[in-house]
């Protein structure tokens, strides 16, 4: 239960200092901007498509890409918001305050991550709130717009985790973010080498999280993609709570 | 009684160098155990062992019959703990900081309020308790750290270096808390000063490169601190051998030009025969003043008992 006191106190301070206003403000200025310019292009699209049988329709013009750049922007703006999560207590020196009380390093762990994960869920879920006011005026393929809520969902949770893992090796803040941008950036690319030649590596794309993110955003929900996601949320965190008890050893 | 706290052969390395080296010590309720020493002797890892922030790397240690390394969760539900620097979200009020705290160490919700209330009113806080933390001085910070430690009634409540940056007015407030603490609770604090030890504590432990040096009662130490030191500046170049053969001279240290530093015991207090024995060898008698004892000549005594 520890873990709640925790993660609810991580979400309101991130609301106490300018920091969630400043991100909110201008992740939805530019998703904002994002989904008009698919609007636009799919209102002149729109002619040619009636004419296609079987063609795209307004979900799969607007949702996929205002979802995956979400993603591409989140991947920048992700490291910046977890960096401080256990690096910034240790700096603050109030990592002992949690040390010294009656909570497990697992209970620490997972509180600051549903406290970041909240944030981020709450960027998802206003991000979704985009295209379902197109309602107002068409349809949308529900299946297909869940498939999209969920995959950015997955997503962040992903890099929500790399993330605190990093903030628990890191000495300093900016090397935690420059660390976890680097190596979710790494794994977002990592699938480009595919269409080189023919080439094709199955454990580069196995390893890519833009493979599975863009299947699950296709509508494609399979145990794959999300086994995928769930393994890498929970091999960081377990990565954290181990580094979390190994840092009382070796300081 | 039971034992507060059971530390047994705690040793602490950092790398090569060695922190805490072999340290035992147990507390029982009522008691303030005072925890000396010079900066860098290994007071505060010590402390960070005896609440979990950091494995010790050999020993043992008990926290009300729980161990803390095998049931640490049990273990530190019984401890207050204030670090050197106190563990203050600067973003919060006084009040939520404390709420989060109570709920941290397992406060009942229905008890929370009013086990505030008593911390407040004890450190002081109540008119302070709607302001940030943040923009609170060094003082009120240091209080809401001690208001946080002692929050949750815990039996051991381990303070270090607790009067820092505090104002004389506060410093004596704080004592008073903390002797008033020690009558239902077990407390460790440490401290580079032996005035504080002197007026709270009722133990005392010196640490000096690791090692515990002293483990004694507060009585004990004041025997200990028997000796005392006069000053004494002449114009001519005394006989230090001579002046240490005078009865009831302990030892005799050169200090700059030609002055030296005799130690007696209390006891047999040998001014009159040092006065006489100068003016009778002729080197000119300029100066004789007590020096007031401080933790540097504790620490040369324990040291040089601890060598011969």
């Amino acid at each position: 239960m520890t873990c709640f006191v925790i993660a609810s106190r991580e979400f309101k301070t991130l609301f106490l200092s300018p920091m969630a206003w400043t991100v909110l403000a201008i992740l939805y200025t530019i998703f904002a901007y994002l989904f008009l310019t698919q609007v636009e292009s799919f209102l002149m699209l729109q002619p040619k498509l009636a004419q296609i049988e079987n063609g795209p329709g307004l979900t799969d013009i607007i949702v996929p890409p205002l979802f995956g750049n979400a993603g591409i922007i989140l991947l920048l703006v992700t490291p910046l918001l977890t960096m401080q999560l256990i690096c910034g207590e240790r700096r603050n020196k109030t990592l002992a305050l949690l040390l010294s009380a009656p909570v497990s390093s697992a209970e620490i762990i997972i509180g600051k991550y549903l406290g970041i994960l909240g944030l981020l869920l709450l960027i998802v879920a206003s991000t979704a709130m985009m295209p379902l006011s197109l309602l107002a005026g068409g349809e949308l393929d529900a299946g297909k717009f869940l498939a999209n809520i969920l995959a950015l969902t997955l997503l962040v949770s992903a890099f929500a985790a790399a993330g605190l893992y990093l903030s628990t090796i890191a000495g300093h803040p900016v090397v935690a973010a420059m660390g976890s941008f680097g190596m979710l950036l790494l794994l977002w690319i990592l699938d480009w080498t595919a269409g080189v030649k023919d080439q094709r590596n199955e454990l580069f794309e196995y390893l890519s999280l833009l493979r599975h993110f863009q299947n699950l955003q296709s509508g494609l929900v399979s145990s794959v993609d999300v086994g995928y996601f769930l393994l890498f949320t929970g091999g960081f965190i377990l990565l954290s709570i181990r580094s979390l008890d190994n840092n009382r050893l070796c300081q | 009684m039971a034992l507060l706290i059971e530390a047994g052969h705690l040793y602490r390395y950092y790398g090569k160098h060695c922190a805490v080296n072999d340290v035992s010590f147990t507390l029982a309720k009522g008691n303030v155990l005072g925890f000396l020493g010079p900066n860098g002797a290994g007071k505060t890892t010590t402390m960070q062992m005896l609440c979990g922030a950091l494995a010790p790397s050999s020993g043992s240690i008990k926290i009300n019959g729980f161990d803390l390394l095998e049931q640490p969760l049990s273990a530190k539900r019984h401890l207050g703990y204030l670090p050197d620097t106190p563990p203050l979200y600067r973003e919060l009020t006084v009040h939520e900081f404390l709420t989060y705290c109570a709920q941290l160490h397992g406060v009942a919700p229905k008890n929370i309020r009013q086990a505030i209330d008593d911390a407040q009113q004890r450190c002081g806080l109540a008119a302070v308790a709607k302001r940030l933390i943040g923009n609170l001085s060094k003082g009120f910070q240091q209080r809401v750290g001690i208001a946080q430690a002692i929050l949750h009634n815990p039996d051991l409540i381990i303070l270090d270096e607790p009067t820092v940056g505090l104002d004389p007015l506060q410093i004596s407030e704080i004592r008073a808390l903390i002797r008033e603490l020690g009558q239902d609770h077990g407390v460790i604090l440490s401290t580079h000063r032996l005035s504080e030890v002197q007026e709270s504590c009722t133990q005392v432990q010196i640490i000096h490169q690791g090692q515990l040096i002293l483990n004694e009662s507060i009585d004990a130490l004041k025997q200990m601190m028997d000796t005392g030191i006069v000053e004494v500046a002449t114009r001519l170049a005394p006989d230090t051998g001579l002046l240490a053969a005078i009865p009831g001279v302990n030892w005799v240290e050169n200090s700059a030009g030609n002055r030296v530093r005799i130690h007696y015991s209390v006891a047999d207090n040998p001014t009159q025969r040092i006065t006489e024995t100068i003016i009778a060898a002729g080197w000119e008698l300029q100066e004789l003043a007590p020096v007031k004892k401080s933790m540097e000549d504790i620490f040369i005594t324990l040291i040089r008992d601890n060598e011969s």
